[in-house]
C-alpha cells in the first residue's frame, strides 16, 4: 500500500518536471504553430549557463537564476528575431528544419565549450532533503518545488495569455496572423517575445534539472521527446493540459519502472501511443490545433 | 509519358484554336543523364579492381548515404511527412539481418531483401498509429516510434540485448555469397565481404534512384506533387492524400531498413545505441537532403557528396564539425531555401532527372 502510494506521488512530482520542460513548447506551438526542436537545448544551455554564473560568482542558485531568466529570454528573443522569423508560415518544413539545425548547432557548441563531462547543480543540501509523510513515505523537498514551480509557470503564462495585452496579442496572432497585422500587431516582435518567454520558463526548468540529476551537452534531445509527450498527451494549446500531460507520463514511467526498471522508458512512450490511439488530439485539445 | 491526347473541338463554329500536344517529362539534359548514368554505374561496379579497400569503404559510405537521402527526401520533399524517426526502419533492418542470417540460416543477400520487406510491412501499422498525428507534430511521432524500437529491442537477449552484437562468421565470411566473391576474385573472406558489400551499395543506391524516379514519374508521383502544390485542389478532384501519403511512407520503410541491413553487414556488429543513431540516420541525412536540395533528385545526391568532403576535412575538428554543419544546413534553409542543386538548377534550367510534366504543343489546327 505504501508502496503503490510511493509510486504513485513520485508519479505525479516527476510529472512537475516535463510538465515544466513543456509549457515553453505548448506555448510556442500555441502562438505560432512551429515545433522548436531545440528546445531541450536550450535548456541544457539554460542549465549549463546557471551553472557558470554561479561557479563564476560564487551566488546561489537563485541568483544565477534570475541572472539566467533575462539572458534566456534575450536568447530566445534574438534567435527568433533573426532566425525564425524569416521561415515561419505556411509551410511546416522550413522551421522545423532550422529548429533542428539549431539544435545540433547548441549540443556541440555546448560540447565544444563545456566538454562532455557531466555536470550538476549544487542547492546546499536542499537535493538530499525530504518531508516524511507516514512512516516508509517521505517526498523529496526539490520534486515538490519542481511540482510546484510548473503550477506557478502555467498559472502565471494563462494569467498572461488572458489577461495581459500581450496575452491578447498572443492570441490574436495565434488566431489570424494576417489580421493581427492589420490590427497593428507586430507579428515578428510578439513571435520574438513569445519565444523569450519559453526560453526564461525553460531556465526555471533547467534549474530544477541541474539539481534533480546530472547533465551534459548531450541529454537535450532525450529529454525533449518527453516534453512532447506530455504537450500531445495534454492536448496542443491547452497549457493545464500539458501538465496533466506531463503528470500522466511521469505516472505512466514511475509505474514501469516499478514493475521493471528496464521498462521506465518504454512505458512512457506505450501510454504515449496509447492516448494516440484512444484521442488522438490529446486529452484537453481546445479548437482545431 | 509522351502519349498523344489531343482535344477537339467539338464545334467548328467555335473559333477558339484547337491544337495538338502531349504531356512530356523528359529534357536534352535528363537523355545526357542517361547516357553519362551507364558510365558512372559501369565504372563503380568496376572500381573494387583499381581503388583500394580503404577507398571502397568510403565509396560504401556515400552510396549509402545516398540511398537513405533519397528516401527521407521521397517523405519530406515530395510527401510532406516530416520524418525524424527513420532510424526505426535503419535499426530494424540491421536486426533483422541479424535474425535472419543467425537463426533462420538466410544467406545474407536474401536477408538484406528480406529485411527490407519487413521494414515495408512494419510501415503499415506504423503509419495508421502516427499520421493521427499532423503537421510537425507527425515528426514528432516518428520520433517516439524509433524510441520504441530501440528500446525494445534492447530487451531482446538473444539479439545482444542492451549491448548488442556480433555477426557470427558463420554469416560474415561463410555465407555461400561472400565465399563465392572470394572464390571469383581469389580473396580472403573479409575483403571478399567488403567487396560484396560494396557491390550491393552499388545496386542498392542506384536502384534507389531508379525507384524513387519511377515514383515520382507513376500516377502516385503526380498526385503527390498535387497535394505539395495544393492540398485542398488536390483533394477536391479526387486525389486521395492518405493513399499517397501512405505508399510513400511504405516505400521509405523498406528502403530504409533494406539500406540498414546492408550497412550493418558491412560492420557485422549491430547494438541498440548505433542502430537506432538519430544523428547518424537522421541527423546527417537530413543536413545532406537540406544542403543538397530538398524535392529534387539530383539533391541527396549533390548533398551527400558535399557532405563526405566536408567530413574528410572538418572531421578532426570534433563538436566544431558539427556545429558548421548545423550552421550550413540553418543558413541553407534561411537563404537558399532550394539547396545547392536547388539554386544551380534554377540559375541554368538543368534537370536531370525530370519529373515535371510539361506541356509541349506540336502542332496548331482549327485556327481562323
Amino acid at each position: 500500500m505504501i508502496l503503490a502510494v510511493d509510486t504513485l506521488l513520485q508519479g505525479v512530482l516527476l510529472g512537475g518536471l516535463y510538465a515544466l520542460f513543456a509549457a515553453g513548447l505548448s506555448l510556442i506551438f500555441g502562438v505560432m504553430r512551429v515545433v522548436n526542436l531545440a528546445h531541450g537545448d536550450m535548456i541544457v544551455l539554460a542549465a549549463f549557463l546557471i551553472f557558470a554564473i554561479a561557479q563564476a560568482f560564487g551566488v546561489g542558485l537563485g541568483v544565477a537564476l534570475l541572472i539566467a531568466i533575462p539572458a534566456m529570454f534575450a536568447i530566445g528573443y534574438a534567435v527568433q528575431f533573426v532566425l525564425l522569423n524569416r521561415v515561419v508560415g505556411r509551410d511546416i518544413l522550413p522551421p522545423l528544419l532550422v529548429t533542428f539545425g539549431l539544435s545540433i548547432f547548441t549540443q556541440n557548441g555546448l560540447l565544444a565549450v563545456f566538454s562532455a563531462d557531466s555536470r550538476r547543480l549544487s542547492a546546499g543540501g536542499l537535493e538530499s532533503a525530504s518531508i516524511a509523510l507516514a512512516p516508509g513515505l517521505a517526498i523529496g523537498v526539490v520534486p515538490l518545488m519542481t511540482l510546484a514551480a510548473a503550477i506557478v509557470v502555467i498559472f502565471g503564462l494563462n494569467q498572461i495569455f488572458y489577461r495581459t495585452a500581450m496575452g491578447r496579442a498572443f492570441r490574436a496572432v495565434s488566431d489570424d496572423p494576417a489580421i493581427a497585422q492589420l490590427m497593428g500587431v507586430d507579428n515578428r516582435r510578439v513571435f520574438a517575445t513569445a519565444m523569450g518567454l519559453a526560453l526564461a520558463v525553460g531556465a526555471v526548468a533547467a534549474v530544477f534539472l541541474g539539481v534533480r540529476a546530472n547533465f551534459d551537452p548531450s541529454i537535450g534531445p532525450a529529454r525533449l521527446i518527453f516534453a512532447f509527450e506530455a504537450v500531445i498527451i495534454g492536448g496542443l494549446g491547452s497549457l493545464w493540459g500539458t501538465l496533466a500531460g506531463g503528470v500522466l507520463l511521469g505516472l505512466a514511467q514511475t509505474i514501469g519502472a516499478e514493475i521493471n526498471p528496464e521498462w521506465q522508458l518504454l512505458a512512457g512512450h506505450l501510454v504515449f501511443l496509447a492516448v494516440l490511439v484512444v484521442r488522438p488530439r490529446g486529452l484537453f485539445a481546445r479548437g482545431v490545433g | 509519358m509522351g502519349a498523344g491526347v489531343s482535344s477537339s473541338s467539338s464545334s467548328a463554329a467555335l473559333a477558339a484554336p484547337t491544337s495538338r500536344f502531349r504531356v512530356a517529362t523528359g529534357t536534352r539534359a535528363s537523355f545526357v543523364t542517361g547516357a553519362l548514368a551507364v558510365v558512372v554505374v559501369v565504372g563503380l561496379i568496376v572500381a573494387p579492381s583499381f581503388v583500394s579497400r580503404g577507398t571502397l569503404k568510403e565509396l560504401f559510405f556515400v552510396l549509402t548515404l545516398i540511398a537513405l537521402a533519397q528516401y527521407w527526401n521521397l517523405l519530406a520533399g515530395y510527401a510532406g511527412i516530416l520524418s525524424i524517426g527513420q532510424q526505426a526502419y535503419v535499426g530494424l533492418g540491421g536486426y533483422m539481418l541479424f535474425a535472419l542470417t543467425a537463426f533462420a540460416g538466410f544467406d545474407p543477400i536474401v536477408a538484406i531483401v528480406v529485411a527490407g520487406v519487413i521494414g515495408g510491412l512494419v510501415a503499415i501499422p506504423a503509419a495508421r498509429l502516427i499520421f493521427r498525428l499532423s503537421g510537425p507534430y507527425l515528426g514528432v511521432g516518428t520520433w517516439v516510434l524509433a524510441e520504441v524500437f530501440r528500446l525494445v529491442f534492447a530487451q531482446v537477449k538473444s539479439l545482444g540485448g542492451g549491448t548488442g552484437a556480433s555477426l557470427p562468421t558463420s554469416v560474415t565470411n561463410d555465407a555461400w555469397s561472400v565465399k563465392w566473391v572470394a572464390a571469383a576474385e581469389g580473396l580472403r573472406a573479409s575483403a571478399a565481404r567488403d567487396r560484396l558489400a560494396y557491390w550491393l551499395a552499388v545496386v542498392v543506391a542506384v536502384g534507389t534512384v531508379a525507384l524513387v524516379y519511377k515514383v515520382l514519374r507513376s500516377r502516385q508521383g503526380l498526385a503527390l506533387a498535387a497535394i505539395r502544390d495544393n492540398e485542398a485542389a488536390a483533394s477536391s478532384i479526387g486525389v486521395d492524400q492518405m493513399r499517397a501519403k501512405l505508399w510513400v511512407y511504405v516505400v521509405a520503410g523498406f528502403g530504409a531498413s533494406l539500406v540498414g541491413a546492408l550497412m550493418f553487414f558491412e560492420t557485422a556488429r549491430v547494438s541498440p545505441d548505433a542502430a537506432f543513431s538519430v544523428i547518424d540516420f537522421t541527423a546527417y541525412v537530413l543536413f545532406v537532403v537540406v544542403i543538397g536540395g530538398i524535392g529534387t533528385i539530383e539533391g541527396p545526391i549533390v548533398g551527400a557528396l558535399v557532405f563526405y568532403e566536408m567530413r574528410n576535412w572538418l572531421a578532426d575538428f570534433g563538436p566544431y564539425y558539427l556545429m558548421a554543419l548545423g550552421a550550413l544546413a540553418v543558413a541553407t534553409m534561411l537563404f537558399f531555401p532550394s539547396g545547392l542543386w536547388g539554386a544551380f538548377s534554377e540559375r541554368f534550367g538543368w534537370r536531370l532527372f525530370p519529373v515535371q510534366r510539361r506541356l509541349i504543343v506540336c502542332e496548331r489546327s482549327g485556327e481562323p
